[in-house]
């Protein structure tokens, strides 16, 4: 029999009534060039991506604008709040982008991906106002993806007030730093999934390099959020199918069962049949 | 003449303009955009209907790259 190479069966990523194909969602923000993006888009096999509300400019000087670059066939919007600082800005922006995915007939116009950040240089959130905004925007029929610290408790309250998915930072967003405090991810993954395994816990901000994605695959996330990594890596092409691989490397590694880590060796090769003798008894053994 | 605030800039329009005309001045194609006029929505099929007023706030927003 010959080996498949295909990916192990999964199911499919559900949020919310969302069904997404790919469990690792991309950002379009930073890119050097939009064809640049649309390539990196296509090698990330994401099929949910993230964008921004902004005043409307004029067009530059090719007449370029984002969504001429961006298959609204294949990908579904996930619209960001990112830029607030406060509940009401929040909501007004969450409103104004189903504004926009409505008329652009997109499956993502009733969902938004809530970001309040408390601070400019940490871009870390600001707790309050998001649980406040989440509220409001659950209230309005969002269904809301929330970015958060990965603060257990926190995520816990977010869950309560109706957040469709929790999406805590593994480190601040576009540092590069991966996932800096995994057992804090372990217990807001333990505490979620308590009462319901695939309430869908989502790793958003932090991821630097591939390895950063499958460890949180491999810790239990449901799915990874990240752009920076990707946009601004020396070639983006190539690191979005970096991040690919790494999705399915690390969720498969998750579902296969890892092995508990030991302190002592343990051989792989027979003890028996040996020909030979050992040295030295071992301390605490013979 | 009324003074309007257009994306936080103030601007001069004549009396009676519309939004449908507004963002038709300023180049913008609709498809890609949602208006809020004093932190309200204008829904699509009201742009030609709904006529500025003195002192009106309104932003015009798109769909731009984000993560």
């Amino acid at each position: 029999m010959v080996a498949s190479s295909e990916p192990v069966p999964d199911k499919l990523l559900k949020i919310g009534t969302h069904t997404l194909d790919s469990r690792l969602i991309v950002g379009t923000g930073k890119y050097e060039t939009l064809d640049g993006m649309r390539a990196s888009l296509l090698a990330s096999h994401s099929r949910c991506v993230t964008v921004a509300i902004r005043r409307e400019r004029l067009y530059d000087g090719q007449g370029k604008n984002l969504l001429d670059f961006i298959d609204l066939d294949r990908y579904t919007l996930l619209p960001n709040t990112a830029g607030c600082y406060n509940a009401i800005d929040a909501v007004r922006v969450a409103r104004l982008g189903r504004e926009i995915l409505k008329t652009l007939e997109n499956p993502g116009f009733d969902w938004v991906k809530l970001e309040v950040l408390g601070d400019s240089k940490t871009l870390l959130p600001d707790p309050l106002a998001t649980l406040e905004a989440c509220s409001r925007l659950v209230d309005d029929g969002f269904q809301v993806l929330c970015y958060t610290s990965d603060d257990p408790i926190m995520a816990v309250r977010l869950k309560a007030a109706g957040a469709t998915a929790v999406m805590p930072a593994g480190s601040p967003i576009g540092s590069g730093q991966g996932i800096l405090n995994p057992n804090n991810l372990r217990i807001i993954l333990e505490y979620l999934k308590s009462d319901d395994p695939d309430y869908p816990v989502i790793v958003d901000a932090g991821v630097g390099s591939a390895s950063d994605v499958s460890i949180a695959f491999e810790l239990g996330a449901d799915g990874v959020l990240l752009n920076t990594a990707i946009a601004h890596a020396r070639d983006p092409v190539m690191m979005a199918s970096a991040m690919h691989h790494a999705t399915l490397a690390g969720r498969q590694s998750f579902l296969a069962g890892r092995i508990p880590k030991r302190l002592y060796a343990q051989a792989s090769s027979p003890e028996e049949g040996l020909i030979t003798s050992r040295p030295h008894p071992s301390a605490g053994s013979d | 003449m009324l003074t309007i605030q257009f994306n936080g800039q103030p601007t001069s329009v004549p009396e009676g303009t519309t939004i449908e005309e507004l963002i038709q001045s300023a180049g913008i194609p609709s498809r890609f955009c949602a208006v809020e006029r004093n932190l309200e929505i204008v829904p699509k099929n009201r742009y030609a209907i709904t006529t500025v007023e003195e002192n009106d706030s309104i932003e015009v927003v798109t769909l731009v790259g984000g993560g």
